[in-house]
């Protein structure tokens, strides 16, 4: 078995599968925890609390301009390296004919050069957000391993499909074996550190919006 | 008047017994329900909510970060909750971290809940705070002067002494020196109002505002000897069993004289805690609603019951969190203020994103954390400058003594006033010409 053959055979299809009973795992775990019952009126014209869930998730989604704290470069730079994921992993025709290999469904895809500039703003966003984790006092305080497995996890795909499409490095099956290879990884590790905000983002969202519509609170 | 009790010596976390370190370590998982769990799981350490909170913006002090705030019930839920945790590879919370996390969870948190509005995650570090300070009472640990607030106000009935006897005192001699009529302990009543300590004891001029408005609108109301204090020290502390107590009194005495509507007085938390947790905290529905002072006044004011003649002042207007933040009241102040206050102007920023007075969620109460609360006023002097106001009002009596505090301590040259004591100046009374 060459090692394209490993990386395409049982090492996706084993992060995949971790990937599938991790998340599966994790929020089950999240749902069938205790949930506690509002015993207070809600506020009059409060949304219905599943109404509101929704609502906080997608309205979060775009920036607010308030003078509220927060730091712009975070904010800037967060939207720069997920929408240059999106981008690429959703965009770059290779990957649309994997997708559809594996679900049967697919969309056009964007040119390849435009994935190339896509990819070189991503990976320095995320360069730029180790460099900001790792000078800022606050967020080297708050940091964890977790951080920077999960940062390399996320560039090392990134670098690796860069270099075997831009045949920056030969023999191209070793590289793109490689690159599939880094994939799985980050498939695996998904569920078990930060990664699986992508999913629990619902939940804290949802939850909160729930709450504090009931109260009429307008976040 | 009798006495408050006086402060315990604090417990050190690192001196804890097995006995007391168990309590904390079982409450906190006790605690963790899909909740908690969810927020403990949520947080990706990106840091925005460092530059919303008052205490980081003071101090500059990474600690003070809010994120951090979790670490503690984090590490718990992961322990308890992890594959890591079951084969005993996560690490458990030890009494370092009590230690270190004890006065980061009561004396840098206001629990004003700034930091849940820039949060990409939503994070209510709010709720995850006040979880944190149950586990951390459930060892006795917490600042001295707060537990013994808590105490107060289970043994004499309020965190300040105010017991049934010293009220009936007050009031008698409120209602004699300023001529105004206060009805207590009236057999039935449609309306109960409540105290905050802080009123009786320090401001008691508010306690004469709230029944001079009261009387003004013709309500049929009452306070009660036997649920008059809505502060309560007992959530704030992290001891639930006080925090129903406190709750259950007010409760018992809106049932008995047959209110439809509990008032609570100027005191955020005291409202946040009745409105929002007080049917929970007892396992069942309240027969009457709960409605902050704002919230009733304006909605007197609606009906054509108050008028108030015009009030002059360059003001603006301070939002105590748990009534506007986090209850959902923010527009009433305004409403009251609106038509009336003839040279309002509004702080930047206002309403929902208000800076924190730095006092909330009890840390007024804690004497060790004055000079932090300090530096946090500089934030609300740089706003009123900026806002060209002469006057600053509150709805909130602690908001309004932590600033009176700080005001003192840097020689502020503006006035700070209650909204209910300067509605009260210029309400229209029955019989009287605007």
């Amino acid at each position: 078995m060459s090692l394209l053959d490993f990386a395409r055979g049982p090492a996706l299809q084993i992060a995949i599968g971790i990937f599938c009973f991790g998340v599966a795992w994790r929020l089950a775990s999240l749902i069938f925890m205790p949930h506690t019952r509002d015993l207070t009126p809600a506020r009059a014209g409060a949304l219905p609390g599943p109404a509101a869930a929704v609502r906080e998730v997608f309205r979060r989604m775009w920036p607010e301009m308030h003078p509220t704290g927060g730091n712009l470069f975070t904010t800037v730079n967060g939207y720069v390296f997920h929408i240059g994921l999106a981008i690429i992993v959703f965009g770059f025709a290779p990957h649309i004919l994997f997708i559809r290999s594996l679900f049967g469904v697919g969309w056009p895809n964007l040119p390849t050069p435009m994935i190339y500039l896509v990819a070189g703003i991503t990976i320095a966003s995320l360069l730029a957000a180790l460099g900001k984790r790792m000078s800022s006092p606050v967020l080297r305080l708050l940091s964890t391993a977790d951080d920077y497995i999960s940062w390399l996890l996320t560039i090392l795909p990134l670098l690796t499909g860069f270099a075997a499409t831009s045949h920056l490095i030969e023999p191209y099956p070793d590289i793109l074996a490689i690159h599939i290879i880094s994939v799985a990884a980050f498939l695996a590790w998904f569920p078990f550190g930060k990664l699986m905000h992508a999913f629990i983002v619902f939940v804290s969202r949802g939850t909160t919006g729930a709450h504090l519509n009931h109260r009429g609170a307008q976040l | 008047m009798s006495e408050a009790q006086t402060a315990p010596p604090a417990k050190d976390a690192k001196d804890l017994n097995d006995a007391e370190f168990a309590a904390a370590t079982n409450k906190f998982l006790a605690l963790i329900g899909a909740d908690i769990a969810a927020y403990a799981e949520a947080c990706v350490r990106c840091g925005q909510c460092a530059e919303a909170c008052h205490f980081h913006e003071a101090s500059g002090d990474p600690k003070h970060t809010p994120a951090y705030k979790l670490v503690p019930i984090a590490k718990a839920h992961r322990r308890a909750h992890s594959p890591l945790g079951w084969l005993g590879l996560a690490p458990q919370v030890s009494r370092d971290d009590l230690a270190h996390w004890e006065e980061l969870i009561f004396d840098t948190c206001t629990m004003c809940g700034r930091c849940t509005i820039v949060c990409p995650m939503a994070i209510d570090v709010s709720s995850m705070v006040a979880a944190t300070r149950q586990a951390f009472a459930a060892a006795g640990l917490g600042p001295a002067d707060l537990r013994a607030a808590a105490d107060n106000s289970r043994d004499r009935g309020s965190p300040l002494g105010v017991t049934a006897e010293v009220l009936r005192d007050r009031i008698e001699w409120l209602s004699d020196d300023n001529d105004v009529p206060i009805p207590l302990d009236k057999e039935k009543a449609d309306v109960l109002l409540t105290i905050s300590s802080i009123e009786m004891m320090k401001y008691p001029q508010s306690v004469v505002a709230m029944a001079k408005l009261m009387n003004a609108a013709g309500a049929n109301w009452t306070f009660s000897s036997e649920g008059y204090e809505s502060t309560n020290f007992g959530f704030l502390s992290g001891r639930p069993d006080i925090a129903k107590t406190m709750v259950e009194r007010m409760a018992k005495a809106a049932e008995k004289v047959g209110a439809k509507i509990l008032v609570i007085p100027e005191c955020g938390h005291a409202f946040g805690v009745m409105r929002w947790s007080g049917a929970n905290i007892l396992g069942r529905t309240l027969p009457f609603a709960v409605l902050h002072i704002t919230e009733y006044l304006a909605q007197l004011k609606r009906e054509g019951k108050l008028k108030f003649n015009p009030y002059d002042a360059k003001v603006t207007y301070h939002d105590p969190c748990q009534i506007s933040r986090r209850g959902g009241a923010t527009q009433d102040a305004r409403d009251l203020l609106d038509g009336f206050a003839t040279n309002f102007r509004e702080m930047t920023p206002a309403g929902n994103l208000n800076w924190c007075c730095g006092g909330g969620g009890g840390v007024q109460a804690m004497a060790r954390a004055a000079d932090l609360r300090h530096k946090v006023f500089q934030i609300k002097m740089d706003q009123v400058a900026k806002s060209g106001a002469d006057v600053m009002v509150s709805s909130c009596a602690n908001c309004r003594l932590t600033m009176d505090e700080s005001a003192g301590h840097w020689h502020w040259d503006k006035k700070l006033e209650s909204l209910i004591e300067v509605l009260a100046d210029h309400v229209i009374e029955q019989g009287t010409t605007p």
